[in-house]
């Protein structure tokens, strides 16, 4: 009887570990008792709160601004490191054209030819440009400078403008050009005598 | 004060010869020349151990035996003087117009033992290294979760600690040098790699913390440097390793590998182990974000681009000798790294004739997940042209790819990622040591 209960009790045991490993977040759980973090509103936070879910542009924020306004600001503000007509400058290459360039030996990446979506360049160009002077820009000023870089990749018009729903709905020319790592794609042997080479 | 202002005199002096010597290949022909004189004493054309035994020279008291040396200063202690040729250095192949968005490479060739020194780790920064006062820096997590959190770094050094060993890889380690030779040493063909041991606290733990929902599936961590660089990561496969990371190597992260706060994914292309980690999104999907996409993904023949390429696969390089090098027939130890984001290295094999034949190498203890692991190999040089390559086994049983075998099934264009081929190096018949690559 003893030992049934025993068998019992481990068959039960196995089935939840087995229940455990397959739900999610089932992480190594702090049992320390140590919990230090402060409850922070998420409206408190807003200010870091500036990532966008490119693919849908979830966290877009409110705004507006076409390739007549945006040229204006890339000249100011842009153009000494990217050249003008964002075709590269002294610091970095350029960011038009290379739409195509994928299936031939030399691929040319710009935000036209490569980007899947187009809110990427909201989300870059806020975060991190100006390089010398990142996250001064106003929302209006990204969506401007956004649909410039789009326009002189022949993707918006000059005078469309561009907000949270316009630039989600932009179709980028390299949307169902990625794929999900299949890696390990090699089989190497380990051949020890008389290899191929 | 007289003494002193000598020994600053000795100092400076030897500093300035330092100075011009600082470029590998003139501190390598320098040793050469040594080795060749040696050689020659010794006796040349005749191989082997022996051949160098002629009677040393009598030997007069060191002048360090006789004078007093250098008072104790206490402060942060510097390597001997005579190091001053072991930095780091931003590849001479590849050189960015600007050393804002830029890497330095770790001199492998002169790392002894599977730690890297904090002042040789490798760098890759987005938009520089911030400054950023320990006192004020704040984590915050939220998205999906029930309670977002704030945590100073006072509050997250409370934690229980975990400190573990693992190596870092650039996901672009090795993109000079595919197809052709372009790097001559192997600090810019393979120094993009480095290894330390980390303390921190369970990423999980902070998560369990704020209420994760159980539907999340995805992260988003984000830096607080000037690029505001982040990464999307999949919960399920980092859960059970991620740690936020304060220190390195027995102290506090230096600044340029993300003091005061970073991610460490072990086993996983380092820019994904966001420095100065100011914040984690919890989601369902990834964001796909510009170094997710534009960046950091692998063109394939198709035209195609792979994303998410996260683990580092197992890969291993001969750093001794290594390019740019001399050697001498007779005993040389070839020793090397060997590494793989999946796990342990199992075994590492090394051939001295261009792949044809392969002899297992001896692994240094200890072996660690996700960690470099030393190789050795004794050979006997005989004096003739040789190709010497390694090649890692890992524990899921991966075999470390030629360039050809990689080559047959993505397209090496442009800067590809991910270069964990067998890397050779040719020695010449009078043992001067090149990148063999393609």
């Amino acid at each position: 009887m003893v030992l049934v209960k025993k068998i019992i009790i481990i068959t039960a045991g196995l089935t939840l570990l087995a229940a455990c490993s397959t739900s999610q977040n089932t992480a190594p759980k702090n049992t320390s008792g140590a919990a230090f973090g402060k409850p922070i509103a998420e409206q408190d936070l807003q200010a870091w709160n500036i990532d966008i879910r490119t693919q849908d542009g979830l966290g877009l924020p409110a705004g507006q601004g076409n390739a007549v306004a945006g040229e204006k600001i890339y000249n100011a503000k842009c153009a000494s490191c990217h050249g003008p007509d964002a075709k590269g400058g002294p610091v970095f290459g350029t960011m038009v054209g290379g739409i195509g360039s994928f299936t031939t030996n030399a691929r040319v990446l710009t935000p036209g030819s490569m980007y899947p979506y187009a809110p990427i360049l909201f989300d870059y160009v806020r975060r991190a440009m100006p390089m010398d002077k990142p996250q001064s820009l106003t929302n209006d000023e990204v969506y401007a400078l956004s649909a410039y870089i789009l326009n002189l990749n022949g993707l918006v018009g000059k005078t469309d403008e561009m907000n949270s729903k316009t630039l989600a709905a932009v179709k980028m020319p390299n949307r169902d050009g990625f794929m999900v790592d299949d890696r390990p794609d090699t089989h190497a042997v380990r051949c020890m005598t008389n290899c191929k080479q | 004060m007289k003494e002193s202002a000598k020994m600053q005199a000795i100092v400076v002096a030897s500093q300035k010869e330092l100075q011009a010597s600082t470029s590998l290949s003139k501190e390598f022909s320098r040793r050469s020349f040594l080795r060749q004189s040696v050689a020659l004493a010794g006796g040349a054309g005749t191989l082997g151990i022996a051949s160098t035994a002629a009677m040393a020279d009598p030997l007069p008291i060191p002048p360090s035996n006789q004078v007093m040396g250098a008072p104790l200063v206490a402060g942060y202690g510097m390597p001997s003087k005579y190091e001053a040729n072991v930095i780091r250095r931003r590849s001479d192949v590849l050189v960015n117009k600007q050393n804002l968005s830029d890497w330095s490479m770790t001199p492998l060739q002169s790392t002894p033992g599977i730690v890297t020194p904090n002042g040789l780790f490798y760098e890759r920064h987005h938009n520089g290294v911030p400054d950023i006062n320990p006192d004020t820096h704040k984590l915050v997590v939220h998205g999906m979760v029930s309670k977002p959190l704030v945590l100073t770094m006072s509050d997250l050094m409370r934690y229980p600690t975990v400190t573990k060993f693992h190596f870092m890889e650039c996901s672009g380690n090795g993109l000079t040098d595919w197809l052709k030779p372009a790097s001559k040493t192997v600090q810019q063909t393979h120094g993009l790699l480095s290894c330390a041991q980390w303390t921190g606290v369970p990423l999980s733990w902070v998560l369990d913390e704020a209420g994760i929902d159980p539907k999340a599936t995805w992260i988003v961590a984000e830096g607080a440097d000037a690029s505001g660089h982040l990464r999307s990561l999949p919960l399920d496969r980092i859960i059970d390793e991620a740690m936020l990371a304060y220190a390195m190597n027995g102290e506090m992260l230096r600044s340029e590998n993300g003091f005061p706060l970073r991610l460490m994914i072990p086993g996983w292309e380092g820019n994904v182990s966001i420095k100065w980690l100011r914040r984690i999104k919890a989601g369902t999907e990834p964001w796909h974000v510009r170094g997710e996409t534009a960046r950091y993904t692998d063109p394939m023949p198709d035209g195609k681009w792979r994303k998410f390429s996260f683990e580092m696969e197992a890969k291993s390089v001969i750093t001794n000798p290594s390019g740019s090098m001399k050697i001498k027939p007779g005993y040389n130890e070839i020793t090397g790294f060997a590494w793989s984001g999946k796990g342990k290295i199992a075994a590492v094999d090394v051939s001295v004739d261009g792949g044809k034949n392969w002899q297992p190498a001896r692994l240094e203890e200890p072996v660690l997940d996700k960690c470099l692991t030393r190789f050795n190999f004794n050979w006997n040089w005989q004096g003739g042209p040789a190709v010497i390559a390694s090649r890692a086994v890992d524990s899921t049983g991966y075999v470390q790819p030629t360039v050809d075998d990689i080559k047959k099934v993505r397209a090496i264009t442009g800067f590809v990622q991910h270069h964990n081929g067998i890397f050779p190096w040719n020695v010449s018949a009078n043992g001067e040591v090149t990148n063999g690559i393609g």
